[in-house]
């Protein structure tokens, strides 16, 4: 198990200063205490196995160029990597295409970089209420590929298991399937979808161990798994870095085999669309 | 008098069976998780990665990490279960769900459906749509019979951007209930909203039905 040494103010300040951070919180400290913390083999040997990374900047350093392909988890603003987006909107590398099922809404998630214009092209399935967004794809600044839901988590989930490319019964008969190969299986005609390779997966999780096993929270999963297993290099930002051995090997969801790179993002102010409730009758 | 939106969801609730796994879709769809008949229990499946969602939470109770594919705040039961997003459309696609409820723009008499853009209008995209038509057992379209401009909804072939052809199992209107066999045969009218006739389904009516 890992101590956190009580820090001293004088100790809090420097770690706000060196990381930019405007709040404290006890993950921070956690993750710090963990930062460049030599990783030991089972032999006693030194590992060169350390992922985990002071601020996203710091994380996503030599990885960004323009015109790459971004593939990014959520669902809405639902488990979107926000720290990471961030980050490379403040690098203001420019003609991105994201993968995403969504493109965030005004001035949230993908939408704070299509404000900055750096997104060039979208691979959503649904772009729902964006101002910035209609404004740009109506007047052809920027380019979308519509693609169903369920058939770009496959194209995730192929590109990252070495599989280029499946069959399916999804939008055969429609625009979707216009120019794409077809092919009749018993009877049945589906149509030839691309797995999808991409440069870079940013993942938003709930907690990591410090080799990169993730587990995610709730429905925040979703687009995340898939998108994290298309990267070549895979960045993953969390709630919390726990020690490893104190995540059950049986519940993890995302190996760490998958994750180059990560950070924990905290404190999250985790936006919702549509606040939904029920009157509960007191008991 | 046609039915209301509340009565095309409760008619759609009848269609569910004990033990059904159901995904419903956004507006009158989502209204029919308020009708499952007494006595069967259905899971509904939310394409977003959840089996088993439960009612809106409580204001105390509210989780942004705990949403529905209609991006709302909901909770989660004794036996709801989380995925990712290509597991939720293995399940789909590989025909695992038994029941789908959709809206429609327009129906053909072969069962095509368009639900998801109209030229000219901006695109938002179509979700789950495709994904949910091409691999779901059941598909029930619930829909206004005309549009506002009162044009037949239920057409002999569809003039918008298809989501699926020949998906359609049935379909519930304000004034009907129409109902195939299989995708190879006709749609037959199998039930009329109360004081509504046939002669009236039929002028409102220009797809083929038996």
């Amino acid at each position: 198990m890992i101590k956190i040494k009580p820090a001293t103010l004088s100790g809090k300040l420097d770690l706000m200063a060196r990381h930019g951070l405007s709040r404290l919180v006890p993950q921070h400290l956690a993750a710090e205490t963990l930062l460049g913390r030599p990783t030991y083999r089972e032999n006693g040997t030194l590992s060169s196995m350390n992922k985990i990374y002071p601020t996203a900047q710091a994380a996503l350093d030599g990885l960004l160029t323009d015109g790459l392909l971004i593939a990014a988890g959520g669902f809405g603003l639902c488990g979107i990597p926000e720290r990471l987006l961030d980050a490379v909107r403040d690098s203001g590398v420019k003609d991105l295409t994201f993968a995403s099922n969504n493109a965030g809404i005004d001035n949230e998630g993908i939408g704070k970089l299509l404000r900055t214009r750096q997104v060039a092209k979208m691979i959503s399935s649904y772009v729902g209420e964006n101002k910035e967004f209609e404004r740009q794809f109506l007047s052809g600044e920027l380019e979308v590929e519509f693609c169903p839901q369920g058939t770009l988590a496959e194209r995730m989930r192929a590109g990252g298991a070495g599989i280029p490319g499946f069959y399916t019964k999804t939008g055969v008969g429609t625009s979707v399937a216009e120019g794409k190969e077809t092919k009749a299986f018993d009877g049945e005609e589906y149509v030839l979808e691309r797995g999808i390779l991409a440069d870079l997966a940013l993942v938003k999780a709930w907690k990591a161990d410090e080799t990169g096993n993730v587990v995610f929270r709730k429905t925040a999963r979703n687009f995340n798994v898939p998108a994290a297993t298309c990267g070549k290099v895979c960045l993953v930002e969390v709630e919390e870095i726990v020690p490893t051995g104190s995540l059950d090997p049986d519940c993890i969801h995302l190996p760490g085999v998958y994750v180059q790179r990560m950070i924990v993002g905290v404190p999250y102010d985790k936006k919702i669309e549509f606040r939904t409730v029920s009157e509960r009758e007191a008991a | 008098m046609p039915w209301d939106r509340n009565q095309m969801a409760a008619r759609a609730a009848q269609e569910l069976r004990d033990g059904f796994y159901v995904n419903l879709g956004i507006g009158i769809p989502t209204l029919v998780a308020n009708y499952v008949p007494e006595g069967i229990t259905v899971t509904l499946q939310s394409e977003n990665g959840m089996l088993g969602i439960g009612p809106f939470p409580s204001d105390d109770e509210v989780d942004p990490d705990l949403i529905n594919a209609g991006k709302q705040t909901v909770s989660e039961l004794a036996h709801s279960a989380y995925f990712d997003s290509a597991a939720s459309f293995a399940m789909i696609r590989g025909g695992h769900i038994d029941l789908a409820v959709l809206g429609g723009m327009e129906i053909s008499q072969d069962g095509d459906i368009a639900n998801w853009m109209i030229p000219g209008k901006m695109i938002k995209g179509m979700g789950g749509a495709m994904d949910l038509v091409a691999g779901v057992k059941k598909i029930i379209v619930v829909m206004d019979h005309c549009s506002k401009a009162g044009d037949p909804k239920f057409i002999p072939e569809c003039t918008l951007p298809l989501t699926g052809r020949n998906v359609i199992d049935m379909i519930i209107t304000d004034l009907a209930v129409f109902e195939r066999e299989d995708h190879n045969s006709p749609f037959r009218l199998v039930e009329l909203a109360p004081g509504v006739t046939a002669e009236e389904v039929k002028q409102k009516t220009t797809a083929q039905y038996v």
